[in-house]
């Protein structure tokens, strides 16, 4: 990829083709499995051997995404251009001019992405009925690859939240809150009845993404990562989260909520699944100028035998209070999982962790200010009614379109932007981001190749006990793990390890040099192997819930049996 | 999109802000019809340490003015400065609007490169410092015609900085005086102009125009007075002059403006005005956008512009990924000042005359057109040029390039002229009909009008005693030693010949008469 990978891991490079009908476990799925519960390489390879045709997989995708409606996960369904798109690629399967593994591939797109002719509300009232003339680079990228578009996800609106609870179509509900696994625990617990309400937040930004993709509605969808919005998601959903390193991957079409750490991110079922997509999307756009020059090739991840050359860091401060006992003790058994294996694991210091908190805080502030200042009702979007003077019309819209967390930040933004205030606030606080980004800059220097953290706190909480807190305190929370990360522009990706307790996922981070996103994936890719995480179960909603989950009522009905 | 560099110039005696910017904003504040959004553009001019010098004027020594201009260019390039779409003089408006320069969100700018270059160009011919490392900044403001809520400018590390622009003027009862100076040039940088808003007052309804491109240059003056010896005053800006004539007239009426009002006990607010063209005063404007603060934020979807230079430039690098200061400069055109110094020293011409050429466009490329085909003197051509032709062309309101003579043609002339084929007076008469009537040479013009000049010495003699013979006063008063009296004979005689004998011939042979 790029230069300054100064450790290449040495690796024994298998032929990952699918010649034979033996899939290679992703993440411990075994036996007979239907087509929606494989991995995006294996039913890639289906659609190779013929033994499914997009159109069918196309159709099997809509139809769940028809019976998981309460989850949520969806703001648009996009079935006809799905449908359209399937035909297309089928066309080009009997022809056998396939246009690669994502050819013919269902995909879901964070409702933050610019989509030609689909409406992109980034769950707003500001966007609603926004239909953007232009694909975002990465959506086209999919789409030239002959992915299908299954539709658009649910989020926090303008991706401002940690728990995609605090958008205008409603809170995304974790597939886990319905998993056997999760449920038989429930059962355990003496407050189970209560459990019609007591359904999961994804995570967030990006939960209707992650929810998509844990929920077996697409094989990969796009997210958005600007603190940690793809990682938490994915780590509560138990899926692969991917942030690449900023400037790989263009934000062309992006809408965006910090620039300078905005990176589109990748939600997969495995490691493997986010190298083929990153392999499609990554590389240079003239329309991004903050994109690398230098060319990037498509890549297929290496398996990693030996991980003993490798020296994992451990940093110290990421060890704080809030940290729940059983993340704590997943981190310490996946560093001796390492350490046993013959990597090097060591102890790391970041010292200026504590800050990125605050720092971050005016710096989103501050962009978001400047971002949202284009929303003003009288090119597109939300317009108020109010015309006595353009500045009225102003206020009310912005008023009437944003949410009380956007508003709030352009507040704060606006106020560290002030002449008064810039030197005290933004300027301090980019010069603490040099400091966060150095830290990372000396661990790796120190010879460390990946560095290994929570990506969380803990599981996924109930909604209910979720919303207790205000935006501003759960995303201080939710991003402490992931959002140095973005300071640095670091490429990191979030990977499930384990069940907790309560039957839910558990996912740790890998953080790897700039612009080393393949090298950090080997890594995923082997602990991932090692730890063989489980697939969700979700047999009922798969095989003969429509009945049940055809509305909310009976689902609740389902859930206390 | 718009392609603008913003230069501050600065001068001992009034420094200025110059600012090439692409597009217009014309005639703002002003209360009738079309009104652009003045708004914006308040550039934060710095009140760094000004040198000021006295501006003497009658009757007001006390008083030193200082002036700053902030000059808005418009880049000539292919495409706007941060969107591929075209730029075209007078499109339709709206017509030239790509995603980004309606501030879709999700779009991002990509720099023009052309633009840079002609920064840099700049920079260099205005003897600045080009910056290796310049950055971006957004510059908030809400107003129906900025989309995007903020313009992206350079204002914390522009691209060229430190320069400087000589300069001359005339002074002296004849304006034949000419006094050197020079003005500083403060900074020069990019910037995306907004668009243009056209208010229908009538309808209350504002049109916006996001083409962006109209070719215009446009002034804001930022002007204060103090004794000197003592601290700045407080400054005033007058936005959106575009025209000479207007930037000096506001200044001036501005200046006498601030010096009326201290010296009645007044004072002088820190204010944005615009200029009355109709009442030839400075009036304040509506909006209250001297207290406007932008919220300066560097654009984080622009890295840092590098240029290098061929010393710096890393081995290996894409010509095509790079500019280099020194490949600029070698393509920079030669700069006024050398042509005027290469036009006085070779040909002798006096440095109002080497001015004057090179402030008329296509005036210089004419004269030397002229100069290649002609072998009359240089001194002759200029006068021939900066009178006779410029006059014709001025008393028409014609630009060089409208010109009905052709250089060819005025050579010829000049070369008859030369030859002594024609009389001077007789070589005007033919510039004449030569502008009436195109096609003609002047050769055609000479002959169908029998304008040569007699070249028969026996005829012009028989003329010159029959001329004595019929006015013998004339000649007694000759005799008597009146020296105007010859005046009068040649004169005749040139009459009788119908003006197309060589007065110098005439003479010598009146001359030779009387003493014989």
């Amino acid at each position: 990829m790029k230069d300054g990978c100064a450790h290449v891991i040495p690796v024994a490079v298998v032929d990952l083709s699918f010649s034979s009908l033996s899939f290679a476990p992703c993440g411990g799925r075994q036996g007979t499995r239907t087509m929606l519960g494989r991995t995006l390489r294996e039913v890639s390879a289906a659609l190779k051997q013929g033994q499914i045709t997009p159109t069918e997989l196309c159709q099997k995708c809509l139809s769940l995404i028809k019976k998981t409606k309460f989850l949520n996960a969806y703001i648009t369904v996009s079935e006809e251009v799905a449908l359209k798109q399937a035909e297309e690629s089928e066309k080009r399967y009997k022809k056998g001019h396939s246009l690669g593994d994502l050819d013919g591939i269902p995909v879901a797109v964070k409702d933050n992405f610019s989509t030609s002719g689909i409406e992109t509300t980034c769950a707003s009232n500001m966007l609603k009925g926004y239909v953007p003339p232009f694909n975002a680079t990465v959506v086209q990228k999919l789409l030239d690859q002959g992915a299908l578009l299954m539709g658009k996800t649910n989020l926090d609106e303008f991706a401002m939240g940690c728990g995609s609870t605090d958008g205008i179509f409603g809170p995304v509900k974790n597939p886990w809150s319905f998993s056997k696994q999760y449920r038989e625990k429930r059962k355990q617990k003496p407050h189970g009845d209560k459990e019609d309400s007591d359904w999961l937040i994804t995570g967030g930004s990006s939960g209707g993404s992650a929810a998509a993709v844990s929920a077996f509605t697409c094989f990969a969808a796009l997210g958005s990562d600007t603190g940690g919005s793809t990682r938490n998601p994915a780590a509560h959903c138990g899926v692969v989260g991917l942030k690449p390193s900023y400037g790989l991957v263009s934000r062309h079409g992006l809408i965006p909520l910090v620039n300078s750490m905005d990176v589109p991110g990748i939600l997969t079922r495995c490691v493997d699944d986010a190298a083929v997509v990153l392999g499609v999307l990554a590389g240079h756009d003239c329309k991004d100028s903050t994109t690398v020059q230098d060319p990037v090739k498509p890549f297929v991840l290496p398996n990693l035998t030996d991980v003993s050359k490798l020296c994992i860091g451990i940093p110290k401060e990421y060890l704080v209070p809030e940290l729940s006992n059983e993340v704590h003790s997943l981190w310490s058994k996946a560093a001796n999982l390492f350490e046993s294996e013959g990597a090097k694991v060591i102890e790391v210091s970041l010292p200026h962790t504590s800050y990125s908190i605050v720092c971050y805080h005016v710096l989103c502030t501050s962009e978001v200010a400047s971002n949202m200042a284009r929303f003003d009702g009288l090119e597109y979007g939300h317009r108020c009614d109010i015309d006595v003077s353009t500045e009225a019309m102003y206020a009310a819209t912005r008023r009437e379109g944003f949410n009380d967390v956007v508003r709030g930040r352009i507040l704060s933004g606006n106020f560290f932007l002030l002449k008064e205030n810039y030197e005290n606030y933004f300027v301090k606080a980019q010069k603490v981001r040099r400091l966060i980004a150095n830290d990372f800059v000396n661990v790796f220097n120190s010879g460390v190749d990946a560095l290994l953290t929570p990506t969380t706190l803990s599981e996924a909480v109930p909604y209910l006990e979720f919303i207790k807190e205000d935006n501003r305190t759960r995303s201080a929370q939710g991003d402490i793990f992931t959002q140095a990360v973005n300071m640095a522009g670091l490429p990191a990706v979030s990977v499930p390890m384990a069940l907790s307790n309560h039957g839910l996922p558990i996912g740790l981070q890998f953080i790897g040099r700039a612009f080393c996103d393949q090298q950090l994936l080997a890594i995923a890719k082997w602990f991932e192997k090692q730890v063989q995480f489980p697939v969700i179960q979700l047999q009922e909603l798969m095989d003969d819930c429509s009945s049940i989950f055809e509305n909310e009522k009976l689902t609740s009905v389902s859930l206390k049996q | 999109m718009a392609a603008p560099v913003l230069c501050r110039l600065w001068s001992g005696r009034r420094w200025a802000l110059a600012y090439i910017n692409r597009g217009s904003r014309h005639g703002a504040g002003t209360p009738t019809g079309s009104r652009s959004s003045g708004k914006r553009e308040q550039s934060s001019v710095v009140q760094q340490p000004l040198i000021t010098a006295e501006k003497p004027r009658k009757g007001e020594h006390e008083w030193a003015a200082v002036v700053g201009l902030e000059i808005h260019a418009q880049i000539s390039s292919n495409s706007k400065l941060f969107s591929g779409s075209q730029v075209h003089f007078a499109a339709p408006p709206n017509s030239l609007v790509s995603f980004f320069d309606a501030s879709l969100p999700g779009t991002l700018p990509v720099l023009n490169r052309r633009c840079v270059e002609a920064a840099v160009m700049t920079g260099l011919a205005l003897n600045c410092r080009i910056n290796k490392k310049s950055l971006f900044d957004r510059k908030h403001y809400f107003y129906a015609d900025l989309p995007a809520g903020y313009q992206i400018t350079q204002q914390r590390l522009p691209i060229a900085v430190n320069g400087s622009l000589a300069y001359s003027v005339f002074v002296g009862k004849k304006r034949s005086q000419v006094i050197n100076k020079t003005v500083r040039i403060k900074q020069i940088q990019l910037e995306q102009d907004s668009g243009k808003s056209l208010h229908d007052d009538l309808r209350s309804q504002t049109l916006i125009d996001l083409n962006r491109a109209e070719g215009q240059l446009r002034v804001d003056a930022n002007i204060s007075v103090h004794h000197p010896g003592e601290p700045l005053g407080v400054r005033t800006e007058v936005k959106n002059l575009n025209s000479a004539r207007f930037l000096a007239k506001a200044i001036d009426y501005e200046i006498q403006r601030q010096i009326s009002e201290l010296e009645n006990g007044g004072e002088i607010l820190n204010e944005t005005r615009s200029f009355d063209y109709k009442l030839g005063c400075t009036v304040p404007m509506r909006d209250k956008e001297g207290k406007q603060d932008y919220r300066f934020i560097p654009e984080p979807n622009l890295p840092p512009l590098l240029l290098y230079d061929s010393a710096s430039l890393p081995a290996g690098t894409d010509p095509q990924q790079v500019i280099n200061i020194d490949r600029i400069r070698e393509r920079l055109p030669e700069l006024p000042s050398v042509t005027r110094d290469k036009l006085i020293q070779q040909y002798g011409m006096l440095p109002e005359h080497s001015l004057t050429l090179l402030n008329e466009v296509g005036l210089l490329e004419f004269f030397q057109n002229v100069i290649k085909e002609t072998r009359a003197e240089p001194k002759k051509v200029t006068s021939w040029v900066l009178n006779t032709f410029l006059g014709f062309l001025k008393q028409q309101n014609l630009a060089v390039s409208e010109s009905p003579v052709t250089p060819s043609a005025l050579a010829e002339l000049l070369n008859l002229l030369d030859r002594k084929t024609i009389s001077s007076s007789a070589a005007k008469q033919v510039f004449a009909e030569l502008w009436k009537s195109e096609g003609k040479t002047p050769a055609q013009i000479v002959s169908e009008k029998k304008l040569e000049l007699m070249q028969d010495r026996e005829t012009l003699e028989q003329l010159c005693h029959a001329t004595m013979e019929q006015h013998p006063h004339v000649v007694m008063d000759m005799k008597k030693g009146n020296p105007r009296a010859i005046n009068k004979l040649i004169g005749l005689v040139r009459k009788a010949t119908l003006s197309r004998a060589d007065p110098t011939v005439i003479k010598e042979i009146l001359e030779k008469k009387l003493s014989a």
